[in-house]
């Protein structure tokens, strides 16, 4: 019997996108710190503009080092092409605006990062795009605010900040009856937990800074289209199906087909809007994607042993991980996401807001910082930092309480993060306890 | 454009340019399962290049009507039709795999019109794996795997595409999936079945790129020389390390061929 050969998940994460340099023989990706690109004649450099040959022209389209990333990713999440931007956020932007434009609709989960509801609630209405959230376990809701100018259905993996886990085979096949692309933020899973198109998304964004990168020191972001999506047949993108006066009167549907939203995105996007990725921030990044299978097991395996520590203390309320019986979306989970529910989630402590604030400032190993997905470990009180400047109702919508904790997992010996843990929840417990008379 | 053969409707990509038959004109054929798509960057260059492109939808392929023909004579039929529509003043043909195979027919019973040939990862039979014929009938996702894995080279499965950030099987895959069911077996039966491909090759009298993928094994490259033997003004280039999707995994030099023929 035959079977396909095809290189398989960690051997992409290492060598997807690249060739080693056929000048020198390096075996790493160089770091093409160039702006542009020279042409070999006129005609050539021509028919490159013309999109009648491939290549590179200047940076802010495209870069040799940013490609092998944008390959990279698209690899690891199954897709057709990638377009790598100077951040999550300027992915996010990108999508949207290569869908749709004044007049627009996006029907959004409600528990999304705080500062993608920022740009979906007070930015792009400016540019005349309305959006509606609703509740990311209820698929009807989704269904129920879908109107005839909606063009996209967004969402998260794993809601932020309380891992709510959309019900996607669901939600994608509504939007897809009524002839809408899915967006997922996939940026807390990562390919290596869960890849989205397998499970009816369209087009993907991360921001590649956290885990992708696992180190904190670059900023990035990606657009995946997974190429599956009929725009010709949904009637609804006349970006990508009518010919674009920008271009000539290209027809990116017509030349492209399954490539239409991808080019579509760097052509326009990068070309006018320009949120492009440094190559230097590219080539650290791929550092990190070459290990993203081996560390995001050691992420869930310490995630797991600090699930277990905090669901049975003394002065924890609640831990909110879909993989414990309580969660409401333990099932989904089980069902959608067999290899792990990431390494960011949340707990209550006993005592309120007072105490979470003890709590952070007595920890010694986790660093009280606005990020996730570091290899060092992380922690941080949304209500006050990366959520705070949500509305109170669209707070307690979202399930984030005063005395929520966010934790990010890291890859320190897990014996040791645990400790960390306990000494700082006695001690702030403690110290929030009236002293008794002498 | 779309015009009707038949009574249905055929599409096909013109460059991003409009059609003028009154300018030399290329026809350009997909391969199994494929469409006009995969033709963009020579479509495209030529359009714009003193030429008329016409990168067509084989029927029930792509954006075309009817239902796909089951063979290559049919296909040869058909696409004589699409020439007898036009009044074009200087014709060639190129094909990719399947197409080419078509082009190759559409030459040798058309000496008359066409001017020159283009024939891409082409060999004197493509035979098709039974497994492979198999899964595509039973329209398992096993047979688009299969293609991939056969229809690319090593190193393209790795990567490194001249188009910036599109995964080359990536893009591969997708185009097969968005076939309708029961069409790629079609179009791999009828390839396997046809035998005619040195006949053919023998009454070709026009200048005839044969393009050949040095790790092709799809259509390998042994083939490929033996049918180039067979034409009288056959001019073969092997692209070294080049799996048999030459248009994805070697646009630049696909075109530079193609450029130096047509």
């Amino acid at each position: 019997m035959v079977e396909p050969k095809l290189p398989k998940f960690d051997t992409l994460s290492l060598h997807a996108g690249q060739q080693p340099d056929p000048v020198t023989g390096a075996r790493a990706v160089p770091i093409y710190q160039s702006t542009s690109y020279v042409f070999p004649d006129t005609e050539f450099a021509a028919s490159l503009f013309n999109l009648e040959r491939a290549g590179h022209i200047y940076s802010r389209i495209s870069n040799p080092t940013n490609s092998v990333l944008e390959e990279r990713l698209a690899a690891l999440e199954g897709g057709i092409g990638t377009v790598v931007t100077a951040s999550g956020q300027a992915a996010l932007h990108l999508g949207i605006a290569t869908l749709m434009g004044a007049g627009g609709h996006i029907v959004s989960s409600a528990s999304i990062y705080g500062g993608s509801h920022n740009i979906f609630t007070h930015t792009f209405p400016r540019f005349g795009i309305e959006t509606s959230f609703v509740d990311p376990r209820d698929p009807d809701a989704f269904s129920a605010a879908i109107r005839p100018e909606t063009r996209l259905i967004f969402g998260e993996t794993l809601g932020n900040p309380g891992l709510e886990i959309m019900n996607l085979p669901v939600i994608s096949k509504i939007a897809h009856e009524a002839g809408i692309p899915v967006m997922i933020d996939n940026t807390f899973a990562t390919p290596y937990l869960f890849r989205p198109f397998e499970h009816g998304a369209d087009i993907i964004m991360h921001s590649v800074t956290k885990f992708l990168g696992g180190h904190d020191i670059a900023i990035g972001g990606a657009l995946i289209d997974s190429g599956g999506f009929d725009w010709e047949g949904s009637g609804k993108f006349t970006t990508l199906t009518e010919p674009y006066a920008g271009y000539h009167g290209l027809d990116f549907a017509e030349e492209f087909g399954p490539a239409a939203f991808i080019m579509r995105a760097r052509a326009e996007g990068l070309r006018d809007f320009g949120a492009c990725m440094s190559p230097a921030n590219a080539f650290y990044l791929l550092q990190g994607v070459e290990t993203l299978p081996v560390r995001m097991t050691r992420h869930m395996e310490n995630t797991r042993k600090i699930v277990a520590f905090l669901d049975n203390h003394d002065d924890v309320g609640s831990v909110s991980y879909p993989e414990l019986a309580g969660h409401p979306d333990h099932e989904l989970a089980g069902e959608i996401l067999p290899k792990g529910c990431g390494a960011v989630f949340s707990f209550e402590i006993h005592g309120g807001r007072d105490v979470g604030r003890g709590f952070i400032e007595r920890l010694k190993l986790f660093s009280h910082l606005a990020n996730v997905g570091d290899a060092k470990s992380l922690v941080i009180h949304p209500a006050s930092t990366t959520h705070q400047q949500m509305e109170a109702a669209a707070l307690t919508a979202a399930g984030i309480g005063e005395g929520l904790v966010r934790l990010s997992v890291g890859l320190e010996d897990s014996d040791d993060l645990v400790e960390d843990l306990d000494q700082a929840l006695r001690s702030a417990v403690r110290a929030a306890k009236p002293r008794r008379a002498e | 454009m779309e015009f009707e053969i038949d009574g249905h409707i055929v599409f096909a990509n013109t460059g991003g340019r409009d059609f003028d038959p009154s300018l030399p004109t290329i026809l350009f054929v997909h391969g199994a399962g494929n469409d006009h798509s995969v033709w963009q960057m020579p479509a495209r260059y030529f359009a714009y290049h003193g030429r008329s492109s016409l990168a067509v939808d084989l029927p029930g392929h792509g954006r075309s009507g009817g239902k796909a023909p089951a063979t290559v004579e049919a296909m040869v039929d058909w696409l004589q039709r699409v020439v007898e529509a036009f009044s074009f003043g200087e014709l060639s043909i190129a094909g990719h795999s399947m197409g080419a195979l078509v082009a190759l027919a559409a030459a040798a019973r058309m000496p008359d019109k066409v001017k020159s040939l283009g024939l891409l990862g082409i060999a004197t039979k493509i035979g098709v794996h039974p497994e492979l014929l198999a899964a595509a009938r039973r329209n398992d996702r096993l047979a688009i795997d299969l293609i991939t894995t056969w229809g690319f080279s090593p190193e393209s499965q790795v990567g490194g595409n001249l188009v910036p950030g599109v995964w080359m099987t990536g893009g591969g895959t997708q185009l097969l999936e968005r076939i309708p069911d029961g069409v790629l077996w079609n179009d791999l039966a009828a390839c396997d079945v046809y035998e005619d491909a040195p006949s053919m090759a023998r009454q070709v009298t026009c200048p005839t790129l044969v393009l050949l993928g040095s790790r092709d094994l799809m259509t390998p490259q042994k083939g490929g020389h033996a049918l180039a033997a067979d034409i009288a003004d056959a001019r073969t280039v092997v692209l070294e390390g080049c799996g048999h999707m030459m248009l994805v995994e070697r646009p630049n030099e696909t075109l530079d061929a193609l450029r130096d023929v047509l």
